[in-house]
């Protein structure tokens, strides 16, 4: 008897401590729910309201009736006070500058950190080292001598201007080199004797096993491309080619006139889709890239 | 098919010298066991062979031919790696098309021989299966596969049964030898493990500390070692070494340990009267019985059939003896040694010694 007693007692104290763990993870969860995810409600209904209503200064927590004007207003003419570049234009800038920023970055990095692992050539560490080095320098030091070249070479108020500064990446290279140190050498020397010369190795082994990797790495250079704004805001002046990064910022006035808070929200919510739809669709990749190597 | 010529190959990375001039003649077809242990330079040799390494001097022909200077892909050769160096991202079936692709086979000659191949080695169930999703035998299998459907000159075999269970290596073992023998294809394969050296070499070649100590066949190195280092090497439990003298005349030797005198029965060894030898004895040819060695019996383990008795001479030397039956004990017993199993090494230099020699 008392052994079944003893048992149902040890049952009953493993079922409470769940609980309990259970509580503590979901309070947990909770309050990292709210800190995240309310200034983003806040944008979102302050979206669906009339101008004058957060003019006011009152801060709104259920959705007005404005939603479908707000953001026409936003995706087509603009708002603010200059009744800045529409948000259509704003966001397919923004995104031109970030895919081509993720891909660049990508595509530089994988070859130089490939070159720097695979090949034995003269000064090899220099290089390496020369590449690590740059890491030191943040963009905003070299801006000012970079900004020269650019006016130099005639790329001011260009996409590609806009874009090649951004792309050398000491980081994903030196990620890249990482990833690419726990590639067996028997891969290597299996290609060898299979015959496939360097490309080839870099197409059909490197490559695949790097998927991951890449995926991960696209993600938050994806991100981090979206959101520049000290260099966008120097090197162009086109109202065309502005980002919307730089255009919300620009829409916020000194305060010598009414913000249109509607219309900035709504372009704000505009600016978070692309990148969200980004996390999103390579989820799956980005999770298993940042927590596996796949061997 | 081809034959195999090694002249003098010598490689040192930079200050280290791992080989000290290697040479070795395969003819067509042969299974050669390059065996020794961990560190003594096997793979650097093999991997000469195939052209993953140069050689810092000396000479690889394959078939005749001078390797000098080709690249591993215009050698012909086929690898088979220890951790079976399989694409992770390609199923079995592109595993072992790769090196067809690269070579330009048409797709349908390519499906031809991996069928073929894998029918060969059984796998032709997991031909669209990913590496992960296979067993430890399995993924040598492929790795084997691989090899095969490239028809090569030599296959290349670096310590291929290493990370499997006891069990499958025996299976494997016995596979592959039936495999070459029925392909035919000229083979080098490297291992630390006696057993297989023995059980799959039509020769072996025992390596020391970068030199080919021994090139014989496999009963020819058990049945007279070169030196003493084969001759601890090959045989389980490995063979006793008793230091002894020549007797005045060299028709015997007289122990060290116990003064116990050992006639030669091939006949009298060369040399002043108290020549230093070793007396080699395996622990299989020695026989309970009077007259012979007195041994103090520490551990005896029971084989089931047989027993392997470890134990210590008078003067405290190891001896190990492998006696038939099960019924030994811990204790003081006499090991007779019948002389014609003895085996006479130089006291100094380790070399055999023939009679008369
Ligand atoms: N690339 C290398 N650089 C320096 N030393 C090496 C290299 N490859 C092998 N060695 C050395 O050469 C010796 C023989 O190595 P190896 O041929 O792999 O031995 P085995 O295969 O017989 O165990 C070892 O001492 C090893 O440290
Ligand atoms: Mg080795």
């Amino acid at each position: 008897m008392s052994v079944t007693t003893d048992a149902t007692a040890l049952a009953e104290r493993t079922r409470r401590r769940q609980f309990r763990e259970k509580i503590v993870t979901h309070v947990c969860l909770l309050a990292g729910i709210l800190i995240f995810v309310f200034p983003i409600y806040l944008t979102l209904i302050g979206s669906t309201h009339d101008v004058n209503t957060i003019g006011r200064g009152d801060v709104p927590l259920l959705p007005g009736a404005e939603a479908v004007a707000n953001y026409t207003q936003a995706w087509g003419a603009g708002g603010g006070r200059y009744m800045g570049t529409p948000a259509g234009t704003m966001l397919a800038n923004s995104l031109i500058m970030a895919l081509c920023i993720a891909v660049g970055k990508i595509a530089i990095s994988l070859t130089s950190a490939y070159a720097v692992v695979f090949f034995r050539f003269p000064l090899r560490m220099v290089f390496f080292w020369l590449i690590f080095i740059t890491l030191m320098l943040p963009v905003e030091v070299r801006i000012i001598p970079t900004f020269q070249v650019m006016v130099d070479l005639g790329l001011t108020n260009t996409m590609a201007g806009l874009v090649i500064p951004l792309i050398a990446s000491a980081t994903a290279t030196l990620l890249f080199r990482q990833f690419f140190l726990t590639i067996p050498d028997e891969y290597v020397e299996a290609a060898k004797i299979d015959g496939a010369g360097p490309i080839r190795f870099f197409i059909d082994v490197v490559l695949p096993l790097s998927r991951t990797n890449i995926a991960a790495l696209f993600v938050i250079l994806f991100i981090y491309g979206w959101n520049q704004y000290l260099w966008p805001l120097l090197i162009v002046n086109d109202r065309s080619l502005e980002t919307v990064v730089v255009g919300l910022t620009k829409m916020i006035g000194t305060g010598d006139q009414q913000n249109e808070w509607n219309v900035i929200m709504a372009t704000a919510v505009f600016a978070l889709l692309p990148p969200v739809a980004v996390v999103v669709f390579m989820q799956r990749w980005f999770v298993k890239g940042l927590t596996e190597t796949e061997k | 098919m081809a034959t195999l010529t090694l002249r003098d190959i010598k490689k040192s990375f930079g200050a280290t010298h791992v080989l000290h001039g290697v040479d070795l003649d395969v003819t067509d077809g042969e299974m050669i066991v390059i065996v020794g242990a961990s560190g003594c330079g096997k793979s650097t040799l093999l991997r000469i062979v195939a052209g993953l390494e140069t050689e810092t001097s000396g000479e690889v022909l394959i078939a005749g031919q001078s390797m000098k200077g080709l690249e591993p892909a215009d050698r012909d050769v086929a690898m088979v790696f220890q951790n079976y160096a399989l694409y992770p991202h390609m199923s079995v079936f592109q595993n072992m098309a790769y090196g067809l692709k690269i070579r330009g086979l048409p797709k349908d000659q390519i499906q031809h021989r991996v069928d073929e191949a894998a029918g060969l080695l059984g796998i032709g169930h997991l031909l669209q299966r990913k590496p992960r999703e296979l067993s430890g035998g399995q993924r040598q299998r492929v790795a084997m596969g691989r090899a095969i459907v490239r028809e090569p000159k030599l296959f290349l075999f670096d310590e291929p049964l290493s990370n499997l269970d006891a069990k499958l290596r025996v299976e494997l073992r016995a596979e592959i030898r039936r495999l070459q023998r029925r392909l035919g294809v000229t083979s080098l394969f490297v291992t630390h493990d006696q057993v297989e050296a023995m059980t799959l070499g039509d020769r072996l070649v025992v390596m020391n500390a970068g030199r080919a100590a021994q090139i014989a066949t496999p009963m020819e190195i058990w049945e007279r070692p070169a030196d003493t280092y084969v001759a601890g090497f090959i045989g389980s439990p490995s063979m006793n070494l008793l230091h002894a003298t020549l007797e005045a005349g060299g028709a015997a030797a007289i122990l060290d340990a116990g003064g116990l005198r050992l006639p030669f029965a091939d006949g009298p060894r060369a040399g002043a009267a108290g020549r230093k030898l070793i007396i080699g004895i395996r622990p299989e040819h020695l026989r309970p019985g009077q007259g012979g060695l007195d041994v103090m019996v520490e551990l005896v383990e029971p084989l089931g059939g047989e027993s392997v008795l470890h134990g210590k001479l008078a003067d405290g030397t190891p001896l190990t003896a492998r006696l038939p039956g099960a019924r030994y004990e811990d204790g003081a017993t006499q090991l007779a040694l019948p002389t014609e199993s003895l085996h006479v090494f130089d006291g100094e230099t380790g070399k055999r010694i023939e009679a008369g020699g």
